[in-house]
């Protein structure tokens, strides 16, 4: 295209005022933010840090969060290919109703669902009754938090590997097929080498949101010290006991784990844009 | 491929053992408290476990502590939150566990003395420091240009004992205190008169509230740390805290010459304690409560004690004479209080919608 000399100088201001304001805006809501919770959560020098890091009730946070984070990711991976598999792959009928259930949990407040398993697992709830005579418990326990999260980071995987495997089609799968692979085989040669990019980001973005859940673990948690607090459940716990330094150690912890993985999601993206040159 | 069942054992027992049902061998408690008794209950389940150890040939009892907005914690247990002790800011949130959950009898509130309120409070302002707006009296928080912080009495025990003791100030006020004319049917007239001033009071009061948080403790921080109001309405006990933590050098505390007699509630769960073998340990927790050593904490941590004179004179130094009115002289019971004022269409919804202007 050509352009005046006139019009390029003008881009050029426009863009160098565009990029001002995208930085001011970065720098005001995350790099402040993440600068205020490491200056409070180290204002008391770092062996306070690492002794409200390791004081029982903030370890039984974080093994309850890294728990968590365990089962969930992990079920939420085979959920999320298989849902992609089978709305990418395949045309049947009540696939758009299949495809706006796997969006639901996005639409749906984090609050709300947690209301939703108080009442399903609750006391008075639909198994309540069921449960209790078991002796199970499901609501105020750890399984009742490994529920919610579930639901709250269901899409992540399957939102990512929708779009990615939609494209991709299936030529390569019927090629496999018809040259008598299994479909195993298939799944595990054609399939996966394609989306493997894809399916680790949303990995990455799941882990993230496993461990940083609020709303929805907060309704269900019970809120039992060094037993059903998340490490997010923690801090604000930590924080309205005006315990001001331990709450922001405990909040560099999850900030770290967050920086973490948005360094692990650049790695990803730059590898799998390299892999698809 | 092939799994370990040893391994898949394992995982089940940690699973197992973080959800806290792995504990055999000793007595283990959930008490799901309210706000502002985290600190008390963190030194006297201390000092319960010794001394019920040294009682009982050295029986381990252990804790588990849960804390939230009265309400919300009586709604959890409704739900299935499986505590064995309720240590709650009002009796009603204990009733609504009896009565729609049956989980404890109706008449639980006969079991314990003073009610089952091993310890009261009252309600204090909360101010800046060298009280610039001047506040010493209920009316004074109607004065122009006053901000008041009281979270919202549909969830949070503290803010339904602030309204009342704001009520309660402004009838005493137009009665003259003059309370027995409540059952007189020949001075209804003047009685129906005081009601409707103290409605229109309560009306101005929650024009000049900013926010209403979820409970007691979230006000604490929208005053203290989000610096917004001239005056928290809060418990005795939250704000001598909030002094101790956040600065003795910013607030101070001012007690109205009348307020109201607050009375936390507890109670053992008996459904819950059944289940898990533990009722005599829950019993035994909170009838300890009432001994010299529970009561003498209760006063260090700014609870005013039932039994004074168990209580170190230091600590009972420290609480300003105030008047109390009893729910009972100035609303007829809990009961009453809870329909007439804190109901869909009651006292507080009425006051609260005509803010609007």
């Amino acid at each position: 295209m050509k352009r005046g000399k006139g019009r390029n100088r003008k881009g050029w201001l426009a863009n160098a005022a565009l990029c001002a304001a995208a930085l001011t805006v970065i720098g005001a809501l995350v790099v402040l933010p993440l600068g205020v919770i490491l200056a409070e959560a180290f204002s008391g020098g770092w062996r306070l840090w690492a002794a409200s890091v390791a004081e029982p009730e903030a370890r039984g946070a974080i093994l309850l969060t890294l728990a968590v984070t365990a089962l969930a990711v992990p079920l939420n991976t085979v959920f999320g290919v298989a849902a992609a598999w089978a709305l990418a792959k395949f045309r049947f009928r009540g696939r758009s109703l299949l495809l706006t259930l796997v969006d639901l949990p996005f639409a749906v407040s984090p609050v709300i669902a947690g209301l939703i398993f108080v009442l399903v697992f609750g006391r008075s709830g639909w198994f309540g009754g069921w449960l209790a005579e078991r002796g199970l418990k499901v609501i105020f326990g750890t399984p009742g938090i490994v529920l919610a999260t579930l639901f709250v980071t269901f899409p992540f995987v399957a939102r990512e590997l929708i779009p990615l495997m939609s494209e991709q089609g299936s030529e390569e799968e019927q090629a496999a097929l018809s040259l008598g692979a299994s479909g195993w085989k298939t799944f595990f040669k054609v399939t996966l080498p394609n989306i493997k990019w894809g399916l680790l980001y949303g990995i990455i973005l799941c882990n993230a949101r496993a461990m940083g859940e609020f709303g929805a673990v907060s309704v269900v948690s019970g809120h039992i010290r060094g037993e059903t607090l998340t490490l997010p459940l923690h801090v604000e716990v930590l924080y309205n006991e005006y315990n001001f330094t331990a709450a922001f150690a405990c909040a560099s912890l999850l900030a770290g784990l967050a920086v973490v993985t948005i360094i692990l999601k650049t790695v990803v993206e730059l590898k799998g844009a390299r892999d698809a040159a | 491929m092939k799994s370990n069942p040893n391994k898949s054992v394992r995982l089940a027992r940690v699973i197992l053992s973080l959800a806290g049902l792995a504990q055999a061998g000793s007595v283990s408690l959930l008490n799901a408290s309210y706000d502002p008794t985290r600190e008390f209950y963190r030194d006297y389940n201390r000092a319960f476990a010794t001394w019920y150890a040294q009682e009982n040939d050295g029986a381990r009892v252990t804790f588990r502590q849960s804390h939230g907005g009265s309400g919300k914690q009586a709604r959890s247990v409704i739900d299935g939150l499986d505590a064995d002790v309720l240590t709650l800011a009002l009796a009603p949130d204990i009733d609504a566990v009896a009565r729609k959950a049956g989980l404890l009898p109706a008449g639980w509130q006969a079991r314990l003395p003073f009610n089952s309120a091993p310890y009261t409070s009252t309600i204090v302002f909360l101010v800046r420091r060298g009280n610039p707006k001047g506040v010493r009296t209920w009316d004074d928080l109607l004065k122009p240009g006053v901000a008041v912080i009281t979270p919202n009495p549909k969830i949070s025990g503290g803010a339904r004992w602030n309204h009342l003791a704001a009520w309660a100030a402004s009838l005493e006020r137009e009665l003259h205190g003059d309370w027995a004319a409540l059952a007189r049917p020949e001075e209804a007239e003047r009685v129906a008169a005081a009601q409707r001033r103290a409605q229109e009071d309560m009306a101005e009061l929650y024009r000049r509230v900013p926010v209403l948080d979820a409970g007691a403790r979230a006000a604490t921080t929208t005053f203290v740390q989000r610096g917004l109001g001239d005056v928290l309405l809060t418990w005795e006990n939250e704000a001598f805290l909030a002094v101790e933590k956040l600065g003795r050098a910013s607030l101070e505390i001012v007690v109205p010459p009348v307020s109201i007699l607050a009375e936390p509630c507890v109670a053992w769960v008996d459904r819950v304690v059944e289940r898990h073998g533990a009722r005599a340990a829950a019993e035994a927790y909170l009838r300890h409560l009432y001994s010299p050593e529970g009561q003498r904490l209760a006063a260090q941590h700014y609870f005013r004690p039932r039994l004074p004179e168990h209580a170190d004179p230091a600590h009972l130094a420290r609480f300003a004479p105030v008047r109390r009115i009893t729910l009972d002289e100035a609303f007829g019971g809990w009961e009453r209080a809870q329909r007439e004022h804190f109901a869909d269409g009651g006292h507080f919804d009425r006051a609260f919608l005509s803010r609007a202007p």
